[in-house]
């Protein structure tokens, strides 16, 4: 009984976090000695899936664009085709829509934000809880088990495999929902797929002052995001507030820049793995929380940090 | 239009987070609950609804008798009803199961939970309600508005949003967005004394049907100190990202 996943395209290029879902799901599917496979919508070739461990790859052709239900319709059909009884999603916005009715159609038990390998005998994973601020091991007693695997958590490990490649017709249910209009930035990265994410709050003093910040996010190819003062001042759209009411951020480097780290902000910010604050307060509550800290004024620390950066950058290249 | 809102009760966001009986239960000792946040923003556009287009909102909790009071407050926002599932929260599924019996029961139109609780941020029990219901359903919903039985609501996907139609019955996993903060209501003191006539009735569990349960709990290690780097040596910061932490 193989392991699968589902692995999220954009624009038929594979999302980062789901290679880490495909080199995931490869251990787990060495721990419990069985083969990988794997389901893919709109996207021809899937051959970089045999370089993280993907044994067969199923791909669906469905050219209506992505529907929670329609989508948990057709990974369901594709387990009980492979006769999968672990299947492995991704923490994307996409993946947390459609994980739970894809659970209630396979009577599954779900749990999302995990960060390890299951243990066997019996079948637990370890997950986050309380907004970052515990890890709760969860047993999974449903037959069918569903993980949704924190971005970043696990990363990519290569496997090389010979992947063997099948059209697959799920049957197509209607939908009862449809999509008006689409509004996304296709030049900028977003905070979910960001390898580094720069952030500034209120210490910036105003929405004309963020050139810098978007100045350092190019040079580093990070994701620009603010404080919730920052969101409510409407110095930045909403879509940019991270914290515990705006987005998660689970990013390899996270860059503070005149944000104090209130509880709220720490919450959502604590999953990425090397965070940096840059701020005039030595007392700010994120110096406790952060790998590397910088005393200082932003307007004279972030464009000396620019203009290194792209020294290192082009030294580097 | 008949509006049920999902209320979790959680520990405010400030608390500290502790465990007993050796790591298998949350303490929550000297700890403070609250509506859990991402539900509060879906209450606040319920009220909405409630004075706009004439809506009544009733208010549901799955937990014991020591969750009244999150529950009142809910009242004293504005809610007309409240009902309190009579069982301590097991795990996602079964909290979906008990809230879809008051929903069928109530036959109501609009099912509004939170995208997620901030206590075990699991983030699906809105999408099994809806799958239970066969109802539609929006996830990450910032905004929504209802026209007689059409739905139009905007999700929040990775790097942009996304506006959706549909029609009711339909169930949304609500967000900052389908109100701001500054709409947020601070109950007064006539909607305290109101809440207090207001209908709360308990119902007994349905079933008990659990696909997991919560084992142990740990705390994450203790952080290493952070390390301090003149604002005058920016060189030792790259090195240090580059060499040390290895993430440029």
């Amino acid at each position: 009984m193989p392991v699968l996943v589902y692995i999220e395209s954009e624009n038929k290029m594979f999302k980062k976090a789901a290679l880490e879902v495909a080199s995931y799901g490869r251990a787990v599917a060495n721990t419990l000695n069985t083969s990988l496979s794997a389901v893919v919508f709109n996207t021809e070739d899937c051959s970089q899936l045999a370089d993280y461990g993907v044994d067969k790859v199923l791909t669906v052709n469905h050219s209506n664009g992505f529907n929670a239900k329609v989508y948990a319709d057709v990974i369901a059909q594709a387990a009980l085709k492979e006769s999968a009884n672990v299947i492995v999603l991704s923490s994307s916005a996409d993946s947390r829509y459609l994980a739970p009715i894809l659970a209630v159609g396979l009577k599954a038990g779900y749990v999302p934000n995990v960060v390890e390998l299951p243990k066997t005998q019996p079948f637990s994973v370890k997950r986050t809880a309380f907004s970052n601020k515990a890890f709760c091991e969860t047993q999974i007693t449903t037959e069918v088990k569903i993980i949704g695997l924190s971005n970043n958590a696990f990363g990519l490990i290569e496997h090389p495999t010979s992947l063997q490649s099948e059209a697959f017709s799920p049957q197509i249910t209607s939908s009862d929902i449809s999509v008006e209009k689409v509004d996304k930035a296709t030049d900028k990265v977003s905070i979910a797929d960001a390898e580094t994410v720069v952030s500034a709050g209120r210490g910036l003093k105003g929405p004309e002052n963020w050139n810098m910040i978007e100045e350092l996010a190019d040079v580093l190819g990070a994701a620009t995001a603010c404080s919730k003062p920052v969101s409510d001042l409407g110095w930045r759209p909403h879509s940019e507030h991270v914290g515990q009411t705006g987005k998660p951020v689970a990013s390899n480097l996270y860059i503070a820049i005149g944000i104090s780290g209130a509880i709220q902000h720490l919450a959502g910010i604590n999953s990425s793995k090397v965070k940096v604050v840059i701020n005039t307060d030595p007392e700010a509550p994120f110096f406790k929380a952060a790998d590397y800290g910088i005393v200082g004024d932003a307007f004279e620390v972030v464009p000396k940090l620019i203009e290194k950066l792209k020294t290192f950058k082009a030294q580097n290249s | 239009m008949k509006i049920l809102v999902c209320i979790s009760h959680v520990p405010d966001t400030t608390s500290k987070i502790n465990f007993t009986n050796d790591n298998t239960a949350f303490d929550t000792n000297g700890v403070q609950f609250v509506i859990n946040p991402n539900d509060e923003f879906g209450l606040t556009r319920a009220m909405w609804f409630k004075e706009k287009q004439n809506a009544t909102v009733d208010v549901v909790n799955v937990g014991g008798p020591e969750t009244e009071s999150t529950l009142r407050k809910a009242l004293a926002i504005g809610a007309d009803a409240a009902f309190r599932i009579n069982t301590t929260p097991t795990d996602g599924y079964a909290v979906a199961k008990e809230l879809s019996k008051v929903a069928v029961d109530g036959n109501y139109d609009l099912i509004i939970a939170g995208r997620e609780s901030i206590d075990y941020n699991g983030g699906m029990v809105p999408g099994m309600m809806a799958a239970e219901l066969g109802a539609s359903f929006v996830n990450n919903c910032i905004s929504l508005e209802i026209d007689g039985t059409n739905a139009t609501a905007v999700r929040e996907i990775d790097g942009g949003k996304e506006t959706l139609s549909s029609t009711l019955p339909l169930v949304i996993g609500g967000q900052k967005g389908l109100v701001e903060e500054s709409d947020l209501k601070i109950p007064n003191m006539r909607g305290i004394m109101m809440a207090r006539k207001k209908p709360l009735t308990v119902l007994e569990p349905a079933q008990q049907q659990t696909c997991t349960s919560s084992v142990k709990f740990e705390k994450p290690a203790p952080k290493g100190a952070i390390k301090m780097v003149d604002a005058d040596n920016i060189d030792e910061l790259i090195d240090l990202l580059h060499n040390e932490a290895k993430v440029i």
